[in-house]
């Protein structure tokens, strides 16, 4: 099978101010893949992610999303216009699930537009067509599906801010697929948890990736996680790409690790 | 010009009593980033207890003026600062950490508290004090319009000019200005560094307190009729002050006091006076929608 | 604690009592300002009361406090409750006109009060579900009021014609505010929120020309009974209710008439209300709520959710304002300040955010306290106010929310 590019960065730079998080970044990503972007602290990873899924304007450069045919020049759609129209989906470092409300219903708002649709805006819904429930019966079927892959099943109807913190950050990826997305933007899905937890998690990764063909973008600090699963690896460091390559050929580039890797590995 | 002189003296006495209340918005915000509602009811306290020690000192016979403005200041700062120290202890400290509009909503509740509170002991009626400081002289005349000053009208500015520079040496110079910015960056880290958060926000809320009572006892001695209900539109003027010159900056919201005050003189003078607070509306309004961090605020961005 | 440091405290707390006290309690002066009384063994009894207080408190052990007590280990189970104490409230309130209870006063009383529920529920869509705190509410329930007092003037139009009216012209007025005030973050939005309430208000006051200024709009028709006014006679041509059922005119039945009305309108939101909770819009505006980053990240878009949430409050409000205008008959600005916003806020508040029943309950309370005495008239706001911040402090989602989650899994 070739390899088919789902996402193409061209001369990223984002600017704050006299700061530059990231500099003349180019980089392609594909569909199928896990393709991981990592670095030092402060190397602008999440300042890339924030680009992608229209937190932030790009100071420069184009974003281009490319699937069946269509384009999405990621940089010129606004804000939540990302995730509806070019179907990127992605999850926080610091974990945003809807606290208050309850499991089954966070995997129930990520098919909102999907959902809306289905209710004829709201109004459908509102006057008990067939059509809204049937649509309202399949999101939730699609739900189960996703909460039996993460076992979360039994506790679907309990508030989202009790789960563990494992099974949230677990929760938050599923959340993402729910919204149907074309590339998946996971930022440190393993931190915070234990080495167990951390190659579960991988392994769901890789499934999700396998099963859904889906391209996935993985900012991650854990190395065992990030060379276990990546299909290839980008390294930034001061905003700039130091290395893209597979693991192995990052894990022997000297440039990487004397930028990043060289403090890791003792 | 003439006229035109006089209204920016008045607005620029309004804008001082406007600037003492916007510190204390100002300075609450920018440590624990929340619109502390009930100041202008903290205002409204620091008149009321003015003007009963006013009355007090009168009639146990404590009848030199500048002995009795000297009382009744250190007085009405102690205790509305109480009073400030209550609210916070209360009504905001167990809800750091509670969901997003809980502060704000427990200020309006803490508002609507303390206006009944008010209401309740010292009855709906306005209270009047007669003149204390009387006498001025006239700065000029012009086609047989004179321009007056009241030497009120020059303490209230120059207490408030006083003040600023007062607040903004002890923000710059003192352990306790360091201490409250170091809060105001990050709560946690500053508490790591051995900061004593609790305390460093309830001084400042003290402060900010202490400074609505002196703006408090202001307007009894200018215009000499408050009631329980002064505190809100104040309030929200004040706030607009802080707002406008930048909310969390001290000298802004200085800025901010004198310029609302001089807008709302000239809207008085000029325009429809009925339509004068929606003047001051209209800037809140304004500001916020096109220019949130004010005049001389810092803008924010947002942290995802 | 051991006694000691409890009792330094409690004394402590007791010190603080006195010096907020000693000002505003122990001296009332004269309205003139030359004289005052003293109320000094008030302080001292305000000073005892937070000593003991205090001492109490202490020794109340822990895991009894009131924040203890979450909702999920009460042992009723509430889903239940909430539907019988629905069910019993609704039953009440449609007999009410035929209980011992009934008079015109109390039906008078009963159509406030639901005109206060109706408000809360508004509210409550858009604080509770969405929220989005906006301390201008009233401006809508204004614009409800003085739309159908304006065109009863002008067209004379019948209350029937201008209910829905009144509703759309609100929501009209709830999007054009929405639209550029609705980016703004969370207590900013307060802010301006009630900046624009209060616009309404002054220019209502002062366009004497169209809205008679302060003086108000009066001669405000009543609801008729599809088509035949309620009243003892009637101009040639025009069957009245009375002469058509053959019932003699009575001052009450106006009152029992409207009373329905606004019974059947609070029901019908009601019904909206809970509909619209499970369906996509309405858990947008709980995910608004709860992390708008996120929504944004899901592919909702936050400008409509917000609005939408804004303009159906709105409506709601303008369906009260309608009401209030017909039960007084006439209307003034000064029924609309930022007093009567505040009160709505803190029904919704008290109530619990996001509850039907408790949102209902509270309005009740709130409208019908003043009639247990004058003390409850005039402690009404300060308890309310005090309440308010009480349960931000111990129970932020409101005395008798539990909240139903829109999808279960094992209903389908």
């Amino acid at each position: 099978m070739t390899r088919q590019p789902l996402l193409a960065v061209e001369n990223l730079s984002m600017r704050f101010g006299g700061v530059i998080a990231v500099d003349d970044l180019s980089f392609t990503a594909y569909r199928g893949e896990i393709t991981a972007i990592i670095g030092p602290n402060g190397a602008g990873k999440t300042t890339v992610f924030n680009c992608l899924t229209g937190f932030y304007r790009p100071t420069g450069g184009t974003l281009v999303l490319t699937q069946d045919g269509l384009h999405f020049r990621l940089e010129r759609l606004k804000g939540y216009r990302i995730a509806r129209h070019a179907g990127v989906a992605r999850t926080f470092q610091n974990v945003r699930l809807f606290a208050g409300m309850t499991v089954l219903e966070n995997l129930v708002v990520a098919q909102h537009v999907a959902l809306t649709r289905a209710s004829g805006y709201n109004i459908g819904g509102l006057l008990g067509l067939k059509s809204h429930r049937e649509a309202e019966r399949a999101a939730i079927a699609r739900a189960r599906e996703w909460l039996d892959l993460i076992d979360l099943r039994e506790r679907a109807d309990e508030d989202a801010g009790n789960l563990p913190y494992g099974a949230q950050r677990r929760l938050e990826i599923v959340r993402a697929m729910c919204t149907g997305p074309r590339l998946l933007c996971v930022d440190e899905p393993a931190a915070g948890l234990n080495p167990r937890e951390s190659a579960e998690l991988g392994r769901f990764l890789v499934m999700i990736r396998d099963r859904f063909g889906v391209g996935i973008l993985l900012i991650e600090h854990d190395m065992s996680v990030v060379m276990g699963i990546s299909d290839h690896v980008i390294v930034l460091n001061y905003g700039k790409k130091v290395a893209d390559a597979s693991p192995s050929e990052v894990r022997r580039d000297p440039a990487v690790i004397k930028a990043y890797l060289g403090e890791e590995e003792e | 010009m003439a006229y035109f002189i006089q209204q920016l003296v008045n607005g620029l006495t309004l804008g001082a009593i406007y600037a003492l209340i916007a510190i204390g918005y100002t300075m609450v915000y920018g440590i624990v980033g929340m619109i502390n509602f009930a100041h202008g009811e903290i205002f409204m306290i620091g008149a009321f207890i003015s003007l009963i020690f006013f009355v007090v000192l009168g009639v146990i016979g404590i009848t030199w003026i500048p002995l009795a403005l000297l009382l009744v200041l250190l007085i009405a700062m102690a205790l509305t600062a109480v009073y400030g120290w209550a609210v916070e202890r209360i009504a905001y400290r167990p809800l750091r950490g509670s969901f997003r509009l809980a502060p704000l909503i427990s200020a309006i509740g803490m508002s609507i508290f303390l206006q009944n509170y008010v209401l309740l002991v010292q009855g709906a009626h306005e209270k009047a004090l007669p003149p204390i400081i009387t006498g001025g002289f006239d700065l000029m005349q012009q086609g047989g319009f004179v321009v007056s000053v009241s030497w009120l009208q020059l303490i209230i500015v120059g207490a408030t000019l006083l003040l600023m520079v007062v607040f903004t040496a002890i923000i710059q110079l003192t352990p306790l200005g360091r201490a409250q910015r170091a809060t105001e960056q990050d709560m946690t880290m500053a508490a790591l560094l051995g900061i004593d958060v609790d305390r460093t926000i309830s001084l400042t809320f003290v402060i900010g307190a202490a400074l609505a009572a002196v703006a408090g006892l202001m307007v009894t001695l200018q215009y000499g009729v408050i009631d329980f209900f002064i505190g809100f539109l104040a309030g929200i003027k004040a706030f607009t002050a802080a707002v406008l010159g930048g909310i969390g900056s001290l000298p802004g919201a200085v800025l901010g006091g004198l310029l609302i005050g001089v807008i709302e003189a000239f809207w008085s003078g000029y325009c429809p006076s009925e339509y004068k607070d929606v003047a001051v509306y209209a800037v809140l309004i304004l500001v916020l929608m096109f220019r949130p961090s004010g005049l001389l605020g810092r803008p924010e961005v947002e942290k995802v | 604690m051991s006694a000691a440091p409890r009792v330094k405290d409690a004394g402590l707390a007791a010190l603080i009592a006195l010096a907020l006290a000693f000002p505003l309690i122990g001296f009332e002066t004269s309205d003139a300002g030359v004289g005052f009384s003293t109320r000094f063994s008030w302080v001292a009894i305000a000073a005892a009361v937070v000593f003991a207080g205090r001492l109490l408190f202490g020794l109340v052990p822990r895991r009894f406090h009131l924040h203890q007590f979450g909702v999920r280990k009460t042992a009723i189970p509430q889903g239940k409750l909430v539907k019988l104490a629905s069910a019993a409230l609704i039953v009440f309130a449609v007999l009410l006109p035929v209980t011992p209870f009934a008079s015109r006063r109390s039906i008078d009383l009963g159509t406030l009060a639901l005109i206060y529920v109706i408000l809360g529920w508004g509210l409550n869509v858009v604080v509770g579900l969405a929220g989005l705190l906006d301390l201008g509410y009233v401006a809508f329930y204004a614009v409800g009021a003085y739309t159908f007092a304006l065109a009863a003037q002008w067209y004379h139009v019948s209350f029937w014609e201008m209910l829905p009216l009144s509703g759309m012209t609100a929501a009209t007025a709830g999007i054009l505010l929405g639209i550029p005030v609705l980016r703004l973050r969370g207590d900013y939005l307060a802010i301006v929120t009630l900046g624009f309430g209060e616009i309404v208000r002054i220019v209502l006051n002062n366009w004497t020309a169209v809205t008679g200024g302060p003086n108000g709009i009066g001669d405000i028709p009543r609801p008729s009974v599809f088509g035949m006014p309620i009243a003892a006679g009637a101009p040639a041509g025009v069957t009245t209710f009375n002469h058509f059922f053959g019932i003699a005119y009575d001052p009450i039945q106006r009152l029992i008439w409207l009373y329905y009305v606004a019974l059947a309108v609070a029901l019908a939101i009601n019904w909206f209300s809970l509909r619209v909770r499970r369906l996509p819009i309405g858990r947008a505006w709980e995910a608004l709520r709860e992390d708008e980053i996120a929504c944004r990240a899901l592919g909702l878009n936050p400008t409509t959710t917000k609005l939408s949430a804004f303009a159906i409050g709105a409506m709601t409000g303008g369906f009260a304002g309608a009401l209030f205008a017909a039960r007084a008959g006439f209307i003034s600005p000064e029924s609309f300040n930022f007093q009567e916003s505040a009160t709505v806020l803190s029904i919704v508040v008290l109530g619990g955010m996001g509850s039907q029943l408790g949102v209902a309950l509270a309005a009740v309370i709130l409208a019908t306290l003043p009639e247990f005495g004058r003390e409850f008239a005039q402690y009404r706001m300060l308890i309310f106010g005090a309440a308010m911040v009480a349960i931000m402090i111990w129970r932020p989602r409101g005395i008798f929310t539990i909240r139903a989650p829109s999808v279960r899994l094992d209903r389908i």
